[in-house]
């Protein structure tokens, strides 16, 4: 399997021959900054594509199909329209906080992206407290959300704003929980150690039931994180007109707009660094000639497959599920959710201690 | 019926009948209240159809026809003043709760302030309109009331009228909202409002504490329109109010022209009627699936029922001409006979139905998130949708057989065999089931009719003028969510003096205070999208 | 009508043509195309309805008709994120201030198609009290889609006017219009 260390401890040894230190930490932190908002960008309008046609084919209907070929240029159209888009500023709203808000939404989503691990040896941020880092800066988002409901001196974006207050912050328990099951599982916090672990088997299957329930909770709180169908509460469409962002336009919509995709690519990534071992290929313990077939898929590939399956999932949630109501939203999350997972965590401790897994 | 109109004389023997057409019981302003609660208790007259203000030139007043549940007896009462200028009836509001908005439409056309009202301000026009506009004395110059330019106020307190104990008739202030309510407009630019409603929504948190709904966004005068035209001329008007039901409201005026004239229809003009009308009761249903599912955000459920819709919307194209508003029926028959594959594509249509539904219960009905925003949510009960008017599926919903189809046969409803689907729950699950069953039911009546559409003249010759006999006419229809009734009060013309439509939707918007009382938000959503009202035909 | 029947109306592009006839800057020229190009493939509807033509649109957005082929499919429903209102239905003396707020609140670029008889003229209700005459008289109007309800079909190519007229604006290099910009700016 190739990693991608080599390209980049060459690229890392060609700039130390030739330049200061302090001089190699920011060619190297602009060169992945630049990198990494192009990916993010790139992906981004893939998502948006994805979903339109998704969307398009569970609903008998064909989708964007007449901008450039099969519609493929129809999200790059999107974003030269929202680029030119007027901003406005709203009058007797809270200017500052107005407009730092789309900024912190997409500053939360830009640092948790920086974690993901994308191939062999293509890991941003690899250190020991690699899972709780990604924990901590993916929260930031909600404030934004929080920011945005409360400056724009609107009803409908102050409900959209508090649900989404209630929503998220609720769901990040369970979420948090289930990490918390991988990282006991798993004995580390850090990105590279976990997916290592997973060598031979993906968590989801050598921790068999407890670490399939972290899944389903995962799967289930991570789509709430996201504020999607269906638990869209806080945009609702048919309630509060958009909810939150009701008053942005133009780029700042924009930003809670390709903010909304990344993060369900974010989520969709976690799960599979945590349970279907990020970058590692299926390995069968035993299987020797079967794995060495699988190595020879790139790590990159394995990575962005296992997650565009996730993200599918959850796309599929929202096309098909109608949404659920605040009260009922929350009652989910404290009455099964979060005992369920606390039990499974339980049960994870006692398999580690036990040893029963395989 | 002269039984209880002996039995009113019995009571009060000042009354006079008025036979003209309909048989009215004119009863003085002042003994209204006694009528009222006369018929109310002691007769079971409990259901008010319709409220119907009126100007005869030398006086105004209101024509209020009222049911009786258990009975199916009805009574027609007629009062009046004379006093033009600071014109006051009793208000039978406490009596019959459904006439709260009708009593508040007549005080906005014509100026006719109840007595005992709680909440006597303009409904449908704004508070700064200027003159009544169905008074015959109306100026309707543009320049008595150009288009607006300034944003609407509306004030948060009301007046009512009351009767003070010394016998002399007080103005008092009403609070609508208290300063420290946190009022959100749900409307009239809200996706989930269907059209052009206004919700004034006090809210504390998420839950509802009070609804004032404002009407009007699309109030089109259709009512003085049609006093300006001929009778051909009025009918097109019917087709734009409902455009859901646009056949069964076309239908109701052209019985009603037909009932007045003598005019016999023809047989296969009748049974073309009774399958055009079952066709668009079940597209006005997919619509009601479709609209319920994306209000409570599937939005996939809403493309499944307008896909379906779209069949039932090309039987149409064939056969009228236009998709959502067909301009089919006419006076004496219809417009046009049907086209040659009319028969084999409603066959294909039922067949393929069933599918749809199993599809629909597959896909929403059965789902665990959507039973939960639906079950249970927004009670009505049988006796409260009697008090309020709740006519059609929605009040069959809540137990109360209410069908025109049953009560008052027309078309060929008498000869084919159908059941009226009632349910007793009367939550927002109930109001949607009630719909799908009734697209069972509805392609049940069409498959009896389908094959056996007898041969001859689609429609009989009229002529050129229609004149109306001198007297009032009343007709009533099923409509697809409620009952629709005309009412034509003629001296002679070719032109209406009066013409009123009795609403489906105006009494479900008098009830969404009571149903949304401590819901969610989300519940209101969800409960305007089962009670499936039409802005249009609300506001006329 | 047959496909092949149908003759459509250029009239947009001829026009712009012989405006155009004097030339214009190659670098500006391109990036107003490229604008152009994203602008009108991108317009994104308010869900705006207040009668039988806002069913019809419902319509356009379902499954048998799917405006989501050209790219009108995310319907916004907060003004400030629409590109183009599609005014369906009779606008009423009481809703008058409620659209020009709502177009008030739009951000720019901007755009207005007015659906059937009522929004045109005011329709088979023209001669009521309460109907306004015409939304043209609140605000301004980009294409006019007759019809009482105009057929989807109809609206869908109403809605590709409106591209075809987008295409054709200036962001960069002036106006469409044979004046110069300084008499323009008078």
């Amino acid at each position: 399997m190739f990693d991608f260390s080599t390209i980049t401890n060459w690229i890392d040894e060609l700039l130390r021959s030739c330049m200061a230190p302090w001089a190699v930490v920011l060619v190297e932190g602009l060169i992945i900054g630049v990198l990494l908002l192009l990916v993010y960008a790139l992906i981004a309008l893939a998502l948006i594509y994805a979903e339109r046609k998704i969307c398009a084919f569970f609903q008998c209907r064909y989708g964007p199909n007449r901008v450039g070929p099969l519609g493929l240029m129809q999200p790059i159209a999107d974003m030269f329209k929202m680029l030119i888009k007027e901003i406005i500023t709203i009058k007797d709203s809270d200017k500052f906080l107005y407009g730092l808000a789309p900024f912190l939404v997409i500053i939360s989503s830009m640092l948790t992206f920086g974690c993901m691990p994308f191939g062999k040896g293509l890991l941003t941020l690899d250190f020991n407290i690699g899972v709780f880092f990604i924990m901590a800066v993916s929260s930031i988002g909600v404030l934004g959300i929080l920011l945005a409901g409360w400056s724009s001196n609107n009803k409908f974006t102050l409900i959209g704003a508090m649900r989404s207050g209630a929503q998220m912050i609720s769901y990040e328990l369970s979420i948090g929980l289930s990490i918390l099951s991988v990282v006991v599982y798993a004995g580390t916090m850090q990105t590279s150690q976990i997916i290592a672990a997973q060598e031979n088997a993906w968590f989801l299957f050598s921790g068999h039931i407890p670490m399939m329930i972290a899944f389903i909770i995962y799967l289930i709180a991570g789509t709430a994180e996201t504020n999607r169908g269906p638990f869209d509460l806080p945009e609702a469409e048919s309630e509060l007109t958009a909810g939150y962002h009701t008053e942005y336009s133009g780029m700042h919509f924009g930003f809670y707009y390709l903010a909304e995709y990344l993060n369900m690519f974010i989520v969709s990534g976690i799960a599979s660094l945590l349970f279907l071992g990020g970058w590692m290929p299926l390995h069968i313990a035993g299987w020797e000639a079967f794995n060495t077939v699988m190595d020879y898929i790139p790590s990159v590939v394995w990575f962005f497959m296992k997650t565009a399956i996730i993200m599918f999932i959850i796309m599929w949630f929202k096309w098909t599920f109608p949404r659920l109501r605040i009260d009922q939203l929350i009652k989910f999350e404290w009455k099964y959710l979060l005992p369920i997972g606390l039990f499974n965590l339980l049960l994870v401790t006692l398999m580690v201690v036990f040893g029963w897994h395989f | 019926m002269s039984n209880i109109h002996d039995k009113i004389k019995a009571i009060l023997p000042e009354v006079t009948i008025e036979e003209n057409g309909l048989s009215m019981v004119v009863v003085p302003s002042e003994k209204m209240p006694m009528v009222a609660s006369y018929l109310s208790e002691k007769e079971s007259f409990d259901s008010l159809v319709a409220l119907i203000g009126n100007d005869w030139g030398d006086s105004l007043g209101v024509v209020y026809i009222i049911d009786s549940t258990k009975t199916n007896e009805r009574v027609i009462l007629k009062t009046s003043t004379t006093d033009k200028e600071n014109p006051m009836l009793y208000s039978v509001v406490d009596v019959w709760p459904s006439a709260d908005l009708n009593e508040r439409e007549v005080y906005d056309f014509f100026g006719i302030r109840f007595i005992g009202h709680p909440d006597m301000r303009r409904i449908f026009l704004r508070e700064d309109w200027e003159g009544y506009p169905l008074r015959k004395d109306y100026d309707v110059s543009p320049e008595a009331n150009p288009v607006p330019q300034t944003n609407e106020h509306n004030a948060d307190t009301t007046i009512s009228l009351q009767v003070q104990p010394d016998g002399s008739i007080k103005e008092e202030e009403r609070v609508i909202f208290a300063p420290e309510d946190y009022v959100v407009n749900i409307g009239p630019q809200h996706p989930a409002t269907h059209g052009v409603m206004r919700f004034r929504t006090a809210i504390e948190g998420e839950t509802i504490k009070k609804i004032d709904p404002v009407c009007g966004y699309i109030h089109r005068g259709v009512e003085k329109l049609a006093e300006g035209l001929t009778y051909p001329q009025t009918l097109h008007f019917t087709d734009r109010l409902d455009y859901l039901s646009a056949h069964q409201n076309r239908h109701a005026l052209c019985m009603c022209i037909e009932e007045a004239m003598g005019i016999e229809v023809p047989e296969r003009a009748k049974y073309i009627r009774t399958i055009m009308d079952e066709l668009s009761r079940i597209g006005s249903h997919l619509l009601l699936y479709s609209t319920l599912c994306m209000d409570l955000g599937s939005i996939t459920a809403f493309i499944y029922g307008f896909r379906d819709r779209d069949k039932v919307l090309d039987i149409f194209d064939d056969t009228c001409g236009g998709r959502l508003i067909m301009n089919y029926n006419k006076i004496g028959g219809v417009m046009a006979d049907i086209h040659p594959e009319f028969v084999a594509k409603v066959k294909n249509f039922i067949k393929y139905m069933p599918k749809g539904l199993a599809e629909y219960h597959a896909l929403f009905s059965g789902n665990i998130i959507a039973r939960n925003r639906m079950e249970g949510v927004g009670v009505l009960s049988k006796e409260d949708a009697i008090k309020y008017g709740i006519f059609g599926p929605t009040g069959r919903a809540s137990g109360w057989a209410n069908d025109v189809r049953k009560l008052e046969p027309y078309g060929v409803y008498d000869k084919v065999d159908f059941e009226q689907v009632v349910m007793t729950e009367g939550d927002t699950y109930a109001r949607y089931m009630i719909r799908l069953k009734e697209i069972e039911q509805s392609m049940h009546i069409i498959e009896q009719l389908i094959d056996n559409i007898p041969e001859g003249d689609y429609a009989v010759k009229t002529k050129p003028i229609i004149k109306l006999p001198e007297g009032n006419y009343f007709k009533r229809v099923e409509g697809a969510r409620g009952a629709f009734g005309v009412y034509i009060e003629s001296k002679g013309d070719k032109t209406p003096y009066r013409m009123k439509f009795v609403p489906q939707g105006l009494n479900l918007i008098g009830a969404v205070d009571h149903i949304t009382r401590n819901t969610k938000i989300a519940d209101l959503i969800a409960i305007g999208g089962s009670l499936d009202y039409v802005i249009p035909d609300i506001d006329r | 009508m047959k496909h092949e029947n149908f003759k459509d109306n250029e009239y947009i592009e001829q026009l712009v043509k012989e405006l155009r006839e004097g030339g214009t800057n190659v670098v500006v020229g391109v990036l107003d195309d490229v604008i152009n190009w994203g602008r009108s493939n991108s317009l994104w509807p308010l869900t705006f309805a207040t009668s039988c033509c806002g069913i019809e649109f419902m319509s356009v957005g379902a499954a048998s008709n799917d405006m989501a082929r050209f790219g009108f499919e995310v319907t916004r429903a907060s003004p400030r994120q629409a590109d183009f209102i599609m005014v369906a239905g009779t606008i009423v003396h009481k809703m008058a201030p409620v659209l020009k707020r709502l177009y008030d609140q739009m951000a720019s670029p901007k755009y207005v198609i007015a659906v059937g008889g009522c929004a045109i003229s005011g329709g088979p209700f023209k001669n009521s009290y309460h109907v306004v005459k015409g939304v043209n008289e609140i605000i301004p109007v980009d294409v006019y889609i007759p019809g009482c309800p105009p057929r989807p079909e109809a609206m869908l190519y109403g809605m590709m006017q409106l591209q075809r007229k987008v295409k054709l604006e200036r962001f960069f290099g002036g106006v469409n219009k044979k004046e110069k910009r300084a008499e323009q700016d008078k």
